[in-house]
């Protein structure tokens, strides 16, 4: 039995301060080989100044089919958002 | 939901435009279609490392080596995208490589020929690159993310491997006598081939049909194959090579460039196993596989060793 060995999940860091992105996937044994497969495969044009990696089977996820349920809580609170709200005619910076 | 539900759910996003993720419920035909197709596309970006490879110690400079390394690591990491992206439709990589081992998947029939001189690399960056470029935007449209998103990611590096191959076919044609008859010979035997790439005529393609419905395939081989030629027949003038096609005339009323008859019995030929590499090609993939089992074996292993320790 062959082993093309564990998948692990990819996520980027552009610039730092900013966002970790998902950028791909790696097969890699152990997380240190993670890691640096990971930045050969993803930051060889100077496109990270970090990486995160994670196994793949240890990542949850919603289902797409659910979507609708799932998400249904946010639906009927539009009072999350600014617009909600009458502003007094003339109050600047708010 | 029900099935039928998902399966409207399904029709209604690719309508509209909308890009199918791995989870969403698909006809079994569509993920089958996607994993011949992105396993194959993997493959050869993996098969074509081999014929580059031939030159890496009889590059010409430090330069040239340089940029040739960095080039067929990009193509190995392009192939690993590639991988990742079958594999979220529930194929292991594993597996996909048996069937390239097996003969039951494919790669591009471009790599069955050899790299005779250094012109070849030339070549290869400039029109088999270009011309996977002219097709790999077009798959950026692709109707499955994953695979779309593998295409923005490849098409942003290919752009400086087209580059560097016209590089070089320009320099040579700047040198001396048997510099210019080398590119140009290169130029000759990777033009037709190059064209084969974009597959058979619109009427003869036997998996399009599905695969427009899908919006797997956003344009035909003949549109594609049509922009390559327009835009490359300019960059061999530019730099004096000529076009090893007596019919090719430009065609003011479709704007465009008309070609002569392409030899599809050449491209039956070599894509039934008899091309000058397909062997070569094959077996080399297969020993540096066996060859690296011992290393895949000892990464596994110092993984259960650390784990115990932990």
């Amino acid at each position: 039995m062959d082993t093309q060995l564990d998948l692990w999940e990819v996520f980027v860091q552009g610039k730092s301060g900013g966002q970790f992105m998902h950028a791909g996937s790696v097969h890699a044994s152990d997380k240190e080989m993670a890691l640096k497969y990971a930045r050969d495969l993803y930051t060889r044009r100077n496109e990270g100044s970090a990486i995160w990696v994670v196994l793949s089977n240890n990542i949850v996820s919603s289902a797409p089919e659910d979507a609708e349920m799932f998400f249904d809580p946010a639906n009927d609170k539009i009072y999350r958002h600014p617009t909600f709200y009458t502003m007094p005619e003339g109050a600047l910076q708010i | 939901m029900k099935l039928a539900e998902l399966e409207t759910n399904f029709e209604r996003k690719i309508q509209a435009e909308e890009k199918i993720e791995p989870r969403d419920t698909m006809p079994e035909a569509y993920r089958l279609h996607l994993i011949r197709q992105i396993s194959q596309h993997a493959h050869s970006e993996v098969i074509g490392m081999q014929p580059e490879g031939n030159w890496v110690s009889r590059a010409p400079s430090l330069r040239a080596k340089q940029i040739l390394l960095a080039k067929i690591q990009d193509e190995g990491g392009h192939g690993l995208y590639l991988y990742s992206a079958a594999e979220t439709l529930g194929i292991s990589r594993d597996e996909m490589i048996r069937q390239l081992h097996e003969g039951k998947a494919k790669y591009s029939n471009i790599f069955n020929y050899p790299t005779l001189t250094w012109a070849d690399i030339g070549a290869i960056g400039w029109l088999v690159d270009g011309a996977a470029i002219v097709n790999q935007v077009a798959l950026q449209r692709t109707s499955f993310g994953p695979y779309s998103r593998a295409m923005f990611r490849i098409c942003k590096e290919e752009s400086f491997h087209q580059r560097q191959g016209y590089e070089i076919m320009a320099t040579m044609m700047k040198g001396t006598a048997e510099q210019k008859e080398m590119a140009q010979d290169a130029m000759n035997r990777w033009w037709w081939p190059s064209l084969m790439m974009f597959g058979p005529h619109d009427g003869d393609s036997p998996h399009s049909g599905d695969a427009f419905k899908w919006k797997i395939k956003r344009k035909s081989n003949d549109e594609l194959r049509q922009k390559f030629i327009d835009k490359t027949v300019q960059q061999a003038y530019v730099i004096g090579l000529a076009i090893p096609d007596p019919l090719l005339k430009w065609n003011e009323e479709k704007q465009g460039y008309d070609h002569g008859p392409i030899d599809w019995s050449e491209f039956k030929r070599v894509i039934s196993g008899n091309g000058p590499c397909n062997r070569q090609r094959m077996e080399h993939h297969k020993h540096w596989h066996e060859e690296g089992r011992w290393v895949r074996e000892a990464a596994e292993a110092y993984k259960t060793r650390i784990s115990t320790l932990n």
